[in-house]
């Protein structure tokens, strides 16, 4: 009987070996066991607990009523508005996020850094604040929806509104992930494509624009992801009409509203299922592609 | 490797992207700001001032800054506890405590808000037990206390995260070998290295805890005077129409935003490398 | 109040680290351990400070039993590679560090503090340098920062990894004359790792040479040099060239000529021997090893010449600069002959 291949009978020291550099040793720092039981209890009662909560409420009436709700046709209706216009208000700003970075590390110009600095107001505005001010702007009184009125779109207590909050709330996401990959991208490799004949367009889209593309799918999902649970920004700009322009997290507020518990529940986990599935294939998605990049 | 300096822009397509770029950020981000200023000055100073004056609006920026008091110290405490944790020890699970870390982030705020009602709610689990004990969560301020905790809990721990594991442990490790026992260590050495990442933490927890508006709706019950957080306040003037009202309390939560804005923009140019490397929100 | 080390094995997840080391500092001495990376150097001293502990084995100082003690309680001065001071914190702060860190029963009153920073920064030549910052000083002065805060504390023993790593040649040659003057002011009993060997036996009482995490010879510099007990220890010291021979006793037999051969235990029969590049003779004919000339260098007080076999062999030699290897052409042919060889 030979020996297992695993377990070399001499231990054969590869040149230039270093055994593993002990940085974090349990042992020396103190506070392992206070730290990370702090860490543990606080993660259970704020997030554990609470989820479980929301996993096990919609069973309470059964699988049928589960089922019944999910296949609701307002429900699906509202899971359509939802996921439908955040892809399309993320598809967007994919785009124009895009454009929105490259200015802002190519170009030089006056009152550059303060544009910059502004990318992040969707962040840092409160959501009731930014959607009371959309719905009066895009309003048919308002400063835009006064001048699109005549041309016969409406904005505010439509599907469009729901699609213009959401295309303000995901800007800086896509921004903020593309813009520190641009502004590291290789001077020479940009040099390199042009030596070799490139134009500047062919060189922007077969060059630069691959390498950003992991960039681009994390903005897109982190945009993605915020927009489906969006709330506060959306609901005064949407009209909120059943089947038409109506977001899940509202749907969710209604039934809670009306004391359906089970039924509230069933649909908020609908929604959190839907969108870790999603999030799930644009991960994988940003994988492939990072990987690619990387030899 | 070398990035391309930024330039003027020369060619008419770069001319034309800049402008384009400009357009845009103003129809897009400048216009529903000024926009708020607008609306809560359009019937001059007075009427301004006079709601901004309203006992309703007093007692929503008191119950905003009561709420963030809580639960922003709380959620810094625990974001640095779990950095001290993560950064510093080897132990099995850590990559899934840093995605229960992380899901706070992905998770609707109506839905951080849902859960507590279920827990807490009428016909919550704990429900029937706590109005035996005549304890009231949800409606409440525990209620909002809570929600905004859940929907701000990874902003401090995020930012510490990527930084320490940077820093590394050797001067905790040296401090070590002088003889220093835990406290003096955290107090002495670590903290004055990490102080300008927390900062920002906090800065942006402290931001969106008081902005936060889907969470705290969903457990608030809108009891004016009581349970109405400024954003709350806003919602229910702007739906009674009293739109100068909403745009006034909105400016005060607008006028937050730019400072945090500015102060952010301060301690990324001035304490580039003691923030973390990378952000995510 | 010496430390003793016996029988220490560490292993990193089935990797053997250390296995049976065994030695002894005595009070006041400056021990080198020397040993290529991988060898196990900076593991031990990371177990000597408590910052790792090993599988098996003892470690005591003066009758106390180290490994039971926290390394805050070991009073070990530690200078890491990196020299870990404190960026947020004034050279005068990082030296007193050890001492406001104390108990406020054990801790020295203000001014017996100042006057031990100020009786450091003296002691390393820094004296104008106590309200700088870490990140305004240079390689050199970080390190010599780093010593004063490990000798702050009054260290039982002081430990230093790789010292001289970081610095560049120049700074490092006086940095070690340096260390050595302040290591006989203060007596402390001293530990350094080291890569290098020409610093090892420039510096230290005494040498532990490790070779995968096992001790191949503990020795003063002179015994190391001249009586090298094993292949490696010999080959890790200097250049060497191999010679095949047969041994016989205290003599080696070549083609035509015979040379006394070193070994730690009286050897017989057919050995590949070594022999170091000075311990040679060359000569235009006559008995050696034929060999082509393919260079020749100055280096330093000797010339350095390289030369190639019949059988392709590689030979360094090194020749006075007034010897007639001064007048040899490339591609001359010589004959080489060692003076003494080893053999293991």
């Amino acid at each position: 009987m030979s020996p297992p291949a695993s377990t070399p009978a001499t231990h054969v020291v590869p040149e230039g070996f270093k055994p593993p550099k002990v940085t974090h040793n349990t042992r020396v720092l103190p506070g392992f066991k206070l730290s990370l039981g702090l860490t543990i209890t606080y993660l259970s009662l704020i997030v554990l607990i609470p989820l479980a909560a929301l996993i096990a409420r919609p069973w309470e009436h059964g699988l049928e009523a589960v089922i019944n709700t999910v296949t609701d046709e307002r429900v699906l209706a509202s899971l359509k508005v939802t996921f439908g216009i955040s892809f399309a208000a993320a598809i967007a700003n994919l785009f124009t996020g895009l454009a929105v970075a490259w200015v802002l590390t190519r170009y030089e110009f006056p009152g550059k850094r303060i544009l910059d600095a502004l990318v992040d107001l969707p962040f840092a505005l409160p959501t009731a604040v930014a959607g009371i001010s959309l719905c009066t702007m895009y309003a048919t009184n308002g400063w835009i929806g006064s001048l699109l009125e005549p041309l016969g779109i409406r904005v505010s207590y439509t599907p469009l509104g729901i699609f213009v909050a959401l295309v303000f709330v995901g800007l800086p996401f896509i921004v903020r992930s593309v813009q520190p990959v641009l502004a590291e991208f290789d001077a020479e490799v940009e040099e390199a494509a042009t030596t070799l004949g490139a134009s500047p367009l062919q060189t922007a889209f077969r060059v630069i624009l691959p390498a950003l593309a992991p960039a681009l799918l994390t903005g897109f999902s982190l945009a993605f992801a915020r927009a489906v649970g969006e709330y506060g920004s959306v609901i005064f700009i949407a009209g909120n009409m059943p089947f038409l322009s109506e977001i899940t997290p509202l749907l969710i507020v209604i039934k809670l509203e009306e004391f359906d518990y089970a039924g509230a529940a069933t649909v908020a986990l609908t929604l959190l299922s839907l969108s870790f599935l999603v999030l799930i294939v644009l991960n994988a998605a940003q994988l492939i592609l990072s990987k690619r990049g990387q030899k | 490797m070398s990035a391309k300096a930024a330039r003027f822009p020369k060619t008419p397509a770069a001319i034309g992207l800049t402008l384009f770029v400009i357009a845009w950020m103003v129809l897009v981000i400048i216009l529903p700001l000024a926009n708020v200023l607008f609306e809560a000055f359009a019937r001059g100073v007075a009427p301004y001032l006079t709601s901004l004056a309203h006992p309703d609006a007093i007692s929503a920026v008191k119950l905003t800054l009561l709420v963030a008091a809580i639960a922003v110290p709380l959620n810094a405490v625990f974001g640095i506890a779990a950095a001290w944790a993560i950064t510093r020890f080897e132990f099995s699970g850590k990559g899934l405590l840093l995605s229960i870390l992380d899901l706070p982030f992905t998770i609707s705020p109506v839905i951080s808000g849902l859960v507590w009602v279920l827990l807490f709610g009428a016909h919550g689990w704990f429900g029937a037990v706590l109005q035996d004990a005549g304890i009231q969560i949800i409606f409440a301020l525990p209620g909002l206390v809570i929600a905004t905790i859940l929907v701000t809990l990874p902003f401090v721990a995020r930012e510490l995260i990527p930084l320490m594991q940077d820093q590394g442990t050797d001067e905790e490790v040296a401090a070590v070998t002088l003889g220093a026992n835990g406290w003096s260590l955290f107090f002495r050495v670590t903290l004055p290295n990490i102080k300008w990442a927390l900062t920002y933490g906090v800065l942006l927890c402290t931001a969106r805890a008081m902005g936060e508006f889907g969470a705290v709706s969903v457990v608030s019950g809108h009891i004016r005077g009581l349970t109405n957080t400024l954003p709350l306040h806003i919602e229910v003037l702007y739906n009674e129409y009293d739109s100068v009202g909403a745009f006034a309390a909105a400016t005060l939560l607008a006028g937050l935003a730019i400072i945090t804005l500015i102060l952010k923009t301060f301690l990324e140019w001035r304490f580039a490398g003691e923030l973390a490397a990378h952000r995510k929100h | 109040m010496s430390l003793i080390v016996s029988n220490i094995t560490k292993t990193f997840d089935h990797f053997p680290a250390l296995t049976d080391v065994s030695f002894q500092a005595e009070p006041g001495e400056f021990l080198a351990l020397l040993g290529p990376s991988g060898s196990g150097k900076t593991t031990l001293l990371r177990l000597l400070a408590g910052l790792d502990q090993p599988n098996t084995g003892t470690v005591q100082f003066d009758g106390i039993d180290y490994l039971a003690l926290n390394p805050r309680d070991r009073r070990i001065g530690m200078v890491f590679q990196s020299y870990a001071l404190f960026r947020h914190m004034s050279v005068a702060q990082n030296i007193a560090f050890g001492l406001t860190v104390r108990p406020s029963k054990e801790r020295p009153s203000k001014s017996e503090i100042k006057a031990t920073v100020e009786r450091l920064l003296k002691l390393i030549q820094l004296e104008d340098f106590g309200h700088r910052y870490p990140s305004q000083l240079s390689g050199g002065q970080r390190q010599r920062v780093a010593l004063a805060r490990a000798l702050a504390i009054n260290p039982r023993i002081l430990l230093l990894d790789e010292p001289f790593g970081a610095l560049d040649a120049l700074v490092r040659k006086d940095l070690r004359r340096w260390l050595r003057q302040i290591h006989d002011e203060t007596g402390v009993t001293t530990i350094f790792v080291t890569h290098d060997q020409e610093e090892a036996l420039d510096l230290a009482d005494r040498v532990v040479v490790l070779k995968s995490g096992q001790i191949e010879q503990i020795g003063k510099p002179v015994e190391l040099y001249h009586r090298p007990q094993t292949e490696f220890v010999f080959d890790f010291l200097g250049s060497s060239n191999p010679a095949p021979a047969r041994v016989d006793g205290d003599t080696a037999h070549f083609d035509g000529f015979s040379v006394p051969v070193i070994s730690a235990t009286p050897l017989n029969g057919q050995k590949t021997t070594r022999f170091r590049p000075f311990d040679t003779q060359l000569a235009t004919e006559g008995a050696g090893f034929k060999a082509k000339l393919v260079s020749v260098l100055p280096a330093g007080p000797s010339l350095r010449l390289e030369l190639k076999g019949a059988d392709g062999t590689l030979y360094e030699v090194h020749q006075a600069h007034d010897s007639n290897a001064a007048d040899l052409k490339v591609r001359d042919t010589v004959y080489i002959r060692p003076t003494k060889v080893y053999a293991f």
